[in-house]
Protein backbone atom coordinates (compact mmCIF):
# COMPACT_ATOMS: atom_id res chain seq x y z
CA UNK A 1 0.00 0.00 0.00
CA UNK A 2 1.39 3.37 -0.97
CA UNK A 3 1.68 5.75 1.92
CA UNK A 4 0.89 9.32 1.07
CA UNK A 5 1.16 12.43 3.18
CA UNK A 6 -2.10 13.65 1.67
CA UNK A 7 -4.96 13.26 4.13
CA UNK A 8 -8.54 14.20 3.33
CA UNK A 9 -11.05 15.09 5.99
CA UNK A 10 -14.57 14.16 4.87
CA UNK A 11 -17.24 15.89 6.93
CA UNK A 12 -20.36 13.91 6.23
CA UNK A 13 -23.10 12.50 8.45
CA UNK A 14 -24.60 10.23 5.77
CA UNK A 15 -22.71 6.94 5.98
CA UNK A 16 -23.96 5.79 2.56
CA UNK A 17 -22.40 8.78 0.86
CA UNK A 18 -19.20 8.25 2.81
CA UNK A 19 -18.96 4.66 1.58
CA UNK A 20 -19.67 5.62 -2.04
CA UNK A 21 -16.97 8.24 -1.91
CA UNK A 22 -14.44 5.87 -0.37
CA UNK A 23 -15.19 3.35 -3.09
CA UNK A 24 -14.70 5.93 -5.86
CA UNK A 25 -11.38 6.97 -4.38
CA UNK A 26 -10.22 3.38 -4.11
CA UNK A 27 -11.20 2.76 -7.73
CA UNK A 28 -9.28 5.85 -8.86
CA UNK A 29 -6.26 4.46 -7.00
CA UNK A 30 -5.90 7.50 -4.84
CA UNK A 31 -3.37 6.62 -2.19
CA UNK A 32 -4.65 9.21 0.21
CA UNK A 33 -5.92 8.62 3.73
CA UNK A 34 -9.58 9.49 4.24
CA UNK A 35 -10.65 10.59 7.71
CA UNK A 36 -14.34 11.08 8.46
CA UNK A 37 -16.02 13.50 10.86
CA UNK A 38 -19.77 13.02 11.21
CA UNK A 39 -20.76 16.44 12.49
CA UNK A 40 -19.57 20.05 12.52
CA UNK A 41 -18.18 19.99 16.05
CA UNK A 42 -16.13 16.87 15.34
CA UNK A 43 -14.76 18.59 12.22
CA UNK A 44 -13.51 21.66 14.11
CA UNK A 45 -12.12 19.48 16.91
CA UNK A 46 -10.21 17.44 14.31
CA UNK A 47 -8.74 20.57 12.75
CA UNK A 48 -7.80 22.05 16.11
CA UNK A 49 -6.22 18.77 17.20
CA UNK A 50 -8.44 18.59 20.26
CA UNK A 51 -8.71 15.51 22.44
CA UNK A 52 -7.87 12.31 20.58
CA UNK A 53 -7.21 14.33 17.42
CA UNK A 54 -4.12 15.70 19.11
CA UNK A 55 -2.40 12.51 18.04
CA UNK A 56 -1.36 13.67 14.58
CA UNK A 57 0.26 10.36 13.74
CA UNK A 58 -3.21 8.81 13.87
CA UNK A 59 -5.15 11.89 12.77
CA UNK A 60 -2.91 13.84 10.39
CA UNK A 61 -3.76 17.41 9.54
CA UNK A 62 -5.70 17.28 6.26
CA UNK A 63 -4.53 18.67 2.91
CA UNK A 64 -8.14 18.92 1.75
CA UNK A 65 -11.58 19.00 3.36
CA UNK A 66 -14.78 17.73 1.74
CA UNK A 67 -17.62 19.40 3.55
CA UNK A 68 -21.33 18.67 3.53
CA UNK A 69 -23.56 21.63 4.38
CA UNK A 70 -26.31 19.81 6.24
CA UNK A 71 -24.65 18.60 9.41
CA UNK A 72 -25.69 18.04 13.00
CA UNK A 73 -24.30 20.26 15.76
CA UNK A 74 -22.71 22.88 13.50
CA UNK A 75 -23.66 23.48 9.88
CA UNK A 76 -21.21 23.19 7.01
CA UNK A 77 -21.33 26.94 6.38
CA UNK A 78 -20.51 27.58 10.06
CA UNK A 79 -17.58 25.19 9.86
CA UNK A 80 -16.38 26.89 6.68
CA UNK A 81 -16.67 30.38 8.18
CA UNK A 82 -14.83 29.13 11.28
CA UNK A 83 -11.88 27.73 9.28
CA UNK A 84 -11.33 31.07 7.55
CA UNK A 85 -10.89 32.78 10.92
CA UNK A 86 -8.21 30.41 12.17
CA UNK A 87 -4.44 30.29 11.85
CA UNK A 88 -2.84 30.04 8.40
CA UNK A 89 -2.66 26.26 8.32
CA UNK A 90 -6.41 25.85 8.81
CA UNK A 91 -7.39 29.03 6.97
CA UNK A 92 -5.56 28.14 3.76
CA UNK A 93 -6.64 24.52 3.56
CA UNK A 94 -8.68 23.91 0.40
CA UNK A 95 -12.34 23.07 1.03
CA UNK A 96 -14.69 21.46 -1.44
CA UNK A 97 -18.32 21.83 -0.42
CA UNK A 98 -20.02 18.57 -1.34
CA UNK A 99 -23.72 18.75 -0.72
CA UNK A 100 -27.18 18.05 -2.08
CA UNK A 101 -28.21 21.72 -2.24
CA UNK A 102 -28.16 23.45 -5.62
CA UNK A 103 -29.60 26.67 -4.19
CA UNK A 104 -27.97 29.77 -5.67
CA UNK A 105 -27.87 31.37 -2.22
CA UNK A 106 -25.98 28.41 -0.73
CA UNK A 107 -23.55 28.34 -3.64
CA UNK A 108 -22.75 32.04 -3.54
CA UNK A 109 -22.59 32.06 0.26
CA UNK A 110 -20.14 29.16 0.26
CA UNK A 111 -17.86 30.93 -2.22
CA UNK A 112 -18.10 34.21 -0.26
CA UNK A 113 -17.05 32.33 2.85
CA UNK A 114 -14.04 30.97 1.00
CA UNK A 115 -15.00 27.58 -0.39
CA UNK A 116 -12.57 26.50 -3.11
CA UNK A 117 -15.19 24.57 -5.02
CA UNK A 118 -18.83 23.56 -4.71
CA UNK A 119 -20.13 20.27 -5.91
CA UNK A 120 -23.73 19.16 -5.80
CA UNK A 121 -23.65 15.49 -4.87
CA UNK A 122 -23.84 13.41 -7.99
CA UNK A 123 -26.28 10.56 -7.97
CA UNK A 124 -23.86 8.08 -6.43
CA UNK A 125 -21.07 8.82 -8.89
CA UNK A 126 -17.98 10.40 -7.39
CA UNK A 127 -15.57 9.53 -10.20
CA UNK A 128 -15.14 13.07 -11.45
CA UNK A 129 -14.38 14.26 -7.93
CA UNK A 130 -11.91 11.41 -7.47
CA UNK A 131 -10.03 12.45 -10.62
CA UNK A 132 -9.77 16.03 -9.41
CA UNK A 133 -8.60 14.94 -5.97
CA UNK A 134 -5.95 12.74 -7.58
CA UNK A 135 -4.56 15.76 -9.40
CA UNK A 136 -4.46 17.77 -6.18
CA UNK A 137 -2.69 14.93 -4.44
CA UNK A 138 -0.07 14.83 -7.19
CA UNK A 139 0.78 18.46 -6.66
CA UNK A 140 1.55 17.75 -3.01
CA UNK A 141 3.90 14.98 -4.01
CA UNK A 142 1.51 12.16 -3.31
CA UNK A 143 2.64 10.16 -6.30
CA UNK B 1 -33.10 28.20 -23.22
CA UNK B 2 -29.55 28.18 -24.57
CA UNK B 3 -26.77 28.61 -22.06
CA UNK B 4 -23.81 30.28 -23.73
CA UNK B 5 -20.54 28.34 -23.99
CA UNK B 6 -18.33 29.21 -21.04
CA UNK B 7 -14.85 30.60 -21.56
CA UNK B 8 -11.59 29.53 -19.96
CA UNK B 9 -8.90 32.19 -19.79
CA UNK B 10 -5.56 30.40 -19.99
CA UNK B 11 -2.70 32.58 -18.78
CA UNK B 12 0.40 30.94 -20.17
CA UNK B 13 3.49 32.36 -21.84
CA UNK B 14 4.83 29.18 -23.44
CA UNK B 15 3.68 29.72 -27.01
CA UNK B 16 4.43 26.15 -27.98
CA UNK B 17 2.28 24.65 -25.23
CA UNK B 18 -0.50 27.07 -26.13
CA UNK B 19 -0.42 26.19 -29.83
CA UNK B 20 -0.39 22.45 -29.17
CA UNK B 21 -3.18 22.75 -26.62
CA UNK B 22 -5.43 24.82 -28.85
CA UNK B 23 -4.96 22.39 -31.71
CA UNK B 24 -5.66 19.37 -29.54
CA UNK B 25 -8.62 20.94 -27.77
CA UNK B 26 -10.30 21.82 -31.07
CA UNK B 27 -10.65 18.09 -31.70
CA UNK B 28 -11.98 17.40 -28.22
CA UNK B 29 -15.54 17.60 -27.07
CA UNK B 30 -15.04 20.42 -24.63
CA UNK B 31 -17.77 22.34 -22.88
CA UNK B 32 -15.79 25.58 -23.12
CA UNK B 33 -13.95 27.93 -25.44
CA UNK B 34 -10.44 28.97 -24.62
CA UNK B 35 -8.90 32.44 -24.68
CA UNK B 36 -5.22 32.94 -24.01
CA UNK B 37 -3.29 35.73 -22.33
CA UNK B 38 0.47 35.41 -22.71
CA UNK B 39 1.50 37.56 -19.74
CA UNK B 40 0.16 38.84 -16.46
CA UNK B 41 -0.64 42.37 -17.69
CA UNK B 42 -2.66 41.04 -20.62
CA UNK B 43 -4.53 38.81 -18.19
CA UNK B 44 -5.63 41.68 -15.97
CA UNK B 45 -6.44 43.85 -19.01
CA UNK B 46 -8.58 41.06 -20.38
CA UNK B 47 -10.46 40.73 -17.10
CA UNK B 48 -10.91 44.52 -16.83
CA UNK B 49 -12.17 44.73 -20.39
CA UNK B 50 -9.48 47.27 -21.28
CA UNK B 51 -8.76 48.34 -24.86
CA UNK B 52 -9.57 45.60 -27.37
CA UNK B 53 -10.90 43.42 -24.57
CA UNK B 54 -13.87 45.75 -24.11
CA UNK B 55 -15.41 43.81 -26.99
CA UNK B 56 -17.05 41.13 -24.84
CA UNK B 57 -18.55 39.41 -27.86
CA UNK B 58 -15.03 38.54 -29.02
CA UNK B 59 -13.45 38.41 -25.57
CA UNK B 60 -16.06 37.08 -23.15
CA UNK B 61 -15.55 37.26 -19.45
CA UNK B 62 -14.25 33.82 -18.44
CA UNK B 63 -15.88 31.45 -15.97
CA UNK B 64 -12.50 29.97 -15.09
CA UNK B 65 -8.91 31.23 -15.14
CA UNK B 66 -6.09 28.70 -15.57
CA UNK B 67 -2.98 30.46 -14.43
CA UNK B 68 0.72 29.70 -14.73
CA UNK B 69 2.90 31.19 -12.01
CA UNK B 70 5.96 32.11 -14.09
CA UNK B 71 4.79 34.91 -16.35
CA UNK B 72 6.36 37.99 -17.88
CA UNK B 73 5.29 41.49 -16.80
CA UNK B 74 3.17 40.37 -13.83
CA UNK B 75 3.57 37.04 -12.06
CA UNK B 76 0.77 34.53 -11.65
CA UNK B 77 0.57 35.22 -7.92
CA UNK B 78 0.23 38.95 -8.62
CA UNK B 79 -2.57 38.27 -11.09
CA UNK B 80 -4.29 36.04 -8.53
CA UNK B 81 -3.94 38.66 -5.82
CA UNK B 82 -5.31 41.31 -8.19
CA UNK B 83 -8.36 39.19 -9.02
CA UNK B 84 -9.19 38.62 -5.36
CA UNK B 85 -8.98 42.37 -4.70
CA UNK B 86 -11.59 43.26 -7.31
CA UNK B 87 -15.24 44.03 -6.60
CA UNK B 88 -17.84 41.28 -6.48
CA UNK B 89 -18.41 39.25 -8.48
CA UNK B 90 -15.01 39.36 -10.28
CA UNK B 91 -13.24 38.57 -7.00
CA UNK B 92 -15.10 35.24 -6.85
CA UNK B 93 -13.87 34.12 -10.28
CA UNK B 94 -12.55 30.54 -9.99
CA UNK B 95 -8.78 30.50 -10.52
CA UNK B 96 -6.72 27.32 -10.74
CA UNK B 97 -2.96 27.32 -10.85
CA UNK B 98 -1.33 25.11 -13.49
CA UNK B 99 2.40 25.44 -13.19
CA UNK B 100 5.63 23.48 -13.12
CA UNK B 101 6.57 24.34 -9.54
CA UNK B 102 6.04 21.69 -6.88
CA UNK B 103 7.50 23.87 -4.16
CA UNK B 104 5.47 23.78 -0.97
CA UNK B 105 5.92 27.52 -0.51
CA UNK B 106 4.39 28.23 -3.96
CA UNK B 107 1.48 25.91 -3.24
CA UNK B 108 0.89 27.40 0.22
CA UNK B 109 1.15 30.96 -1.08
CA UNK B 110 -1.27 30.27 -3.91
CA UNK B 111 -3.91 28.89 -1.53
CA UNK B 112 -3.28 31.75 0.86
CA UNK B 113 -3.92 34.27 -1.94
CA UNK B 114 -7.16 32.48 -2.83
CA UNK B 115 -6.43 30.00 -5.60
CA UNK B 116 -9.22 27.47 -5.90
CA UNK B 117 -6.88 24.61 -6.73
CA UNK B 118 -3.22 24.06 -7.52
CA UNK B 119 -2.16 21.62 -10.22
CA UNK B 120 1.33 20.73 -11.37
CA UNK B 121 2.06 20.76 -15.10
CA UNK B 122 3.21 17.33 -16.18
CA UNK B 123 6.26 16.97 -18.43
CA UNK B 124 4.49 15.12 -21.22
CA UNK B 125 2.10 16.98 -23.49
CA UNK B 126 -0.51 14.20 -23.48
CA UNK B 127 -0.90 14.46 -19.73
CA UNK B 128 -1.11 18.26 -19.96
CA UNK B 129 -3.93 17.84 -22.44
CA UNK B 130 -5.63 15.40 -20.05
CA UNK B 131 -5.45 17.90 -17.21
CA UNK B 132 -7.00 20.67 -19.30
CA UNK B 133 -9.80 18.33 -20.40
CA UNK B 134 -10.47 17.22 -16.84
CA UNK B 135 -10.49 20.86 -15.68
CA UNK B 136 -13.13 21.54 -18.33
CA UNK B 137 -15.24 18.59 -17.10
CA UNK B 138 -14.81 19.43 -13.45
CA UNK B 139 -15.41 23.19 -13.59
CA UNK B 140 -18.17 23.22 -16.19
CA UNK B 141 -19.98 20.00 -15.51
CA UNK B 142 -19.39 18.98 -11.91
CA UNK B 143 -18.67 22.18 -10.07
CA UNK B 144 -21.35 24.75 -9.29
CA UNK B 145 -19.84 28.13 -10.12
CA UNK B 146 -20.67 31.35 -8.33
CA UNK B 147 -23.00 33.62 -10.24
CA UNK B 148 -20.96 35.94 -12.43
CA UNK B 149 -22.24 38.27 -15.14
CA UNK B 150 -21.76 37.04 -18.71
Amino acid sequence: MTLSNFTILLVEDDSNDAVLLQRAFKKAEISTMLQVATDGEEATAYLKGEGKFGDRSQFPFPSLMLLDLKLPRKSGLEVLAWTREQNDEIKNMPVIVLTSSRQTTDIDEAYSLGANSYMAKPEGNFEGLAEMVKSLERARGGE
Amino acid sequence: MNTPTPTILLVEDDANDVLLLQRALRKSNLKSHMQVASDGELATSYLCGEGDFADRATYPLPSLVVLDLKLPRKSGLEVLEWIRQQKRPLNLLPVVILTSSRQARDIDKAYELGANFYHVKPGEFDRLLDIVKSLDTYWFFLNETPHLPK
